[in-house]
């Protein structure tokens, strides 16, 4: 791809350079087997920040956002996340570390009810503000707390995400990682998503690792942006950088029109 | 949501709780209960008619038996009062401050629902009578052993399947090797008791603390493995079980087993026909069957406490883990649940119990071997998990019946011989029935007899979805 050989912009940089990041990640290698899926990847989120990272299927995003949660294992480089070194931590300890995740494919428990799918989100920091926290996802959401006594796997797709974005924030986490939330979703739902997205980091501050294929609304949304090829970060910038650049537009958003 | 409100504070209004007035109300109670229990003594407890030496009838008074009767109820009647009330009231108020988990008694709706509540106090009933009901059904004391004995073979293989569904309906980890604990509590209480002389009251929790650790050794190595790789794994570690004990010949005395395992005692007292008996201390004549009585209701006790502990779990962020494992492993560790944690004391609650109900099986036939614990028993056990439904308590009692008493009310089937003429032996075809049985089952009710499962946690209006709607979890 002629991607690969952009460098990065400078704007990247300058951001980078405004305060230590909250997530940090260098050099960052995986493999599944023999396969290398990650071939030393740098990046940044900072503190308050929406960071997105886009790229073709089979790019390596997903597999980055598991290697941040520690399954599978980076085997070379190191993540640092709010400045201690998590590379070689097991999964649930990260995730007691105050970070959260909706991971692909949603992963919701299907034969429980979503109330019991949201304690089990609550779970992680013992219950601590479950009341205020499960009527705040509630207001978020409408369509769960009509649903709280549902099974998970009967809710419809879209309800799915929602319940897999809404029991990653029963946790109240400082980072949040969202894999693929728009995926397979009707596009009503897919700008209902992204405003609960927005509005979770405006009001909430809270920081946000966006992984997205739908790279026009992930763009828009984002402060700051990654670009991912074949296991590796080619282009950086900001959100509105990246939504102008001729390239991405030609690769991931239709030549613009959108 | 409509979720009722049982605050503390109307609680505490319609239970007034001062200190002495508490005292006279329970001893007032326990007194009115008392001399109820003894109205109903005189005409069932107070005589027994007896043969003497020339064949007539006479009234033996037992009225020391009544004022046992009269002090049990009046002791119980009065300290369920006292405290019970108190208890109530404490839980309701832990209750109300675990804002968290909300549960309500609310009915739940449905014919179906509706049956399945209704299921549970009629087995217990029938459960608890069971002994009394095989007495007037065979006519005799004697006569209802077959009956009782096979009631205990049942709860045995309830409890069992209880147990195993912490491992398999609970956590979703096919185990296929659970026999192995079965044997474990079996062969603890048999060397421990034939060795150093210990008591089974001492060695039943020993034998289930000795299956949990074996459970442990057997969770550390097959951590990462899931669904047919772990199952191999535990049809491995049933078979070596099986396997030491035929060949450690010092210790278990190879395929001849261990003879003479004392039998059980009522907490000391023995079930002989001597004088400090059983029998002679309560004043009854002697009896083989009080032993198995006693059995009976030891092993529903067990079995009980195994259904208890379990329901209590379940609603335990332990018990949850169980489940969310069995849907989603990947999504149970970001959700910062130590997997490995709780596969090990799935792995070694259940086998606790498959230890003591083997401690039990020892007691009761006084004689283990290596024979008894054989793949077959880890199928059967499985089989009456899967057919009951993964997960569901209710389901696994009724597989159990079904799948123990099923084969053997089978062999009762003498009319069959008006249809198919004399030379007709339904011994022989019951196992082909019981196939045909299961395989029907498994057409009609894939997912088992009770195939939802039930929240344990209700807002307001209980919904049942079956199990058939509700796609598996992957991974």
């Amino acid at each position: 791809m002629s991607l690969s050989d952009v460098t990065m912009s400078p704007a990247g940089g300058a951001a980078a350079a405004r305060s230590s990041a909250l997530l940090s990640v260098r050099g960052v290698k995986t493999y599944y087997g023999n396969i290398i899926a990650l071939k030393g990847v740098d990046l940044d989120v900072h503190e308050g920040e929406i960071v997105t990272l886009i790229g073709a299927n089979g790019a390596g995003k997903s597999t980055l956002m598991m290697t941040i949660f520690g399954n599978p294992r980076a085997r070379e480089g190191t993540i640092t996340y709010a400045g201690r070194d998590i590379t070689r931590l097991p999964t649930h300890e990260i995730a007691r570390l105050n970070m959260a995740q909706s991971p692909e494919g949603r992963r919701i428990f299907p034969r429980m009810t979503v109330f019991e799918n949201l304690q089990m989100g609550a779970a992680v920091n013992g219950f601590a503000h479950f009341d205020e926290d499960l009527e705040r996802v509630c207001k978020m959401f409408p369509r769960l707390k009509e649903r709280l006594q549902q099974r998970g796997g009967t809710l419809s797709g879209g309800e799915q995400q929602m319940l897999a974005i809404a029991r990653a924030l029963m946790s109240r986490p400082r980072l949040l990682l969202l894999d693929e939330p728009s995926l397979g979703l009707a596009p009503l739902i897919v700008r209902q998503i992204f405003s609960v997205i927005r509005e979770l980091n405006e009001k909430d501050g809270m920081t946000i690792f966006l992984v997205e294929q739908n790279a026009y609304h992930a763009l828009k949304l984002a402060h700051r942006a990654y670009v991912m090829v074949t296991g590796t970060i080619t282009m950086s910038g900001t959100g509105r950088e990246l939504l102008e650049n001729p390239q991405v537009q030609a690769a991931y958003l239709e030549g613009g029109r959108h | 949501m409509n979720a009722p409100q049982p605050t503390t504070a109307t609680m505490t209004q319609q239970r007034p709780a001062p200190a002495n007035g508490d005292f006279t109300t329970a001893l007032k109670d326990a007194g009115l209960a008392t001399l109820v229990t003894f109205g109903l003594s005189i005409p069932i407890l107070s005589f027994r008619t007896d043969q003497s030496q020339a064949n007539e009838l006479y009234l033996r008074p037992r009225w020391g038996l009544v004022l046992v009767a009269c002090a049990l109820v009046f002791a119980l009647r009065f300290v369920l009062r006292l405290y019970g009330v108190r208890w109530a009231a404490a839980r309701q108020v832990a209750r109300s401050r675990k804002e968290a988990i909300r549960t309500t008694t609310e009915k739940p709706r449905g014919l179906a629902h509706r049956l399945l509540a209704l299921a549970v106090p009629v087995f217990l009933g029938v459960a608890l009578a069971f002994p009394l009901l095989s007495y007037f059904a065979a006519g005799g004391l004697t006569e209802s052993r077959y009956w009782v004995d096979l009631g205990i073979l049942i709860l045995t293989y309830v409890m069992l399947g209880w147990g195993l569904n912490i491992v398999v309906g609970l956590a979703g980890l096919l185990d296929l090797g659970y026999v192995a604990f079965y044997a474990v509590g079996a062969y603890s209480y048999a060397l421990l008791s034939t060795t150093f002389g210990l008591s089974f009251w001492i060695c039943l929790p020993v034998a289930g603390i000795l299956a949990a650790f074996w459970g442990i050794l057997l969770g550390f190595p097959v951590l990462r493995l899931r669904g047919d790789y772990l199952a191999i794994v535990t049809l491995a570690f049933g078979e070596i079980i099986r396997l030491v004990l035929i060949n450690w010949v010092e210790l278990t005395n190879g395929g001849a087993g261990i003879t003479s395992i004392p039998r059980v005692s009522f907490f000391g007292v023995p079930f002989t026909n001597e004088e400090g008996g059983f029998a002679s201390l309560f004043g009854l004549e002697f009896s083989p069957m009080h032993r198995v009585i006693f059995l009976y209701y030891l092993i529903l006790g067990l079995a009980l406490l195994t259904n208890f502990v379990t329901l209590r779990l379940r609603r335990l962020p332990v018990g949850r883990a169980w489940e969310a494992l069995r849907e989603d492993e990947i999504a149970c560790r970001s959700l910062g649940i130590n997997t490995r944690n709780t596969k090990l004391t799935a792995f070694a609650l259940g086998a606790m119990f498959g230890g003591i109900a083997g401690s039990f099986f020892a007691v009761r036939q006084g004689f283990v071997s290596p024979e008894s614990f054989n793949f077959l028993e880890s199928a059967t056990i499985l089989a009456i998990v899967v057919l009951g439904g993964m997960g569901s308590q209710v389901g696994v009692a009724v597989a159990a019946v079904l799948m123990v008493g099923g084969p053997e009310m089978l062999r009762n089937l003498g009319f069959l011989k008006a249809v198919f003429g004399e030379g007709f032996d339904p011994n022989e075809y019951r196992l082909l029935l019981f196939g045909l049985a299961m395989v029907a089952m498994m057409v009609w009710r894939p997912r088992g007899l009770i195939s939802h499962r039930e929240p344990s946690v209700a807002l307001g209006v209980r919904k049942a979805i079956s199990g058939a709607l509700v796609k598996e979890g992957h991974g």
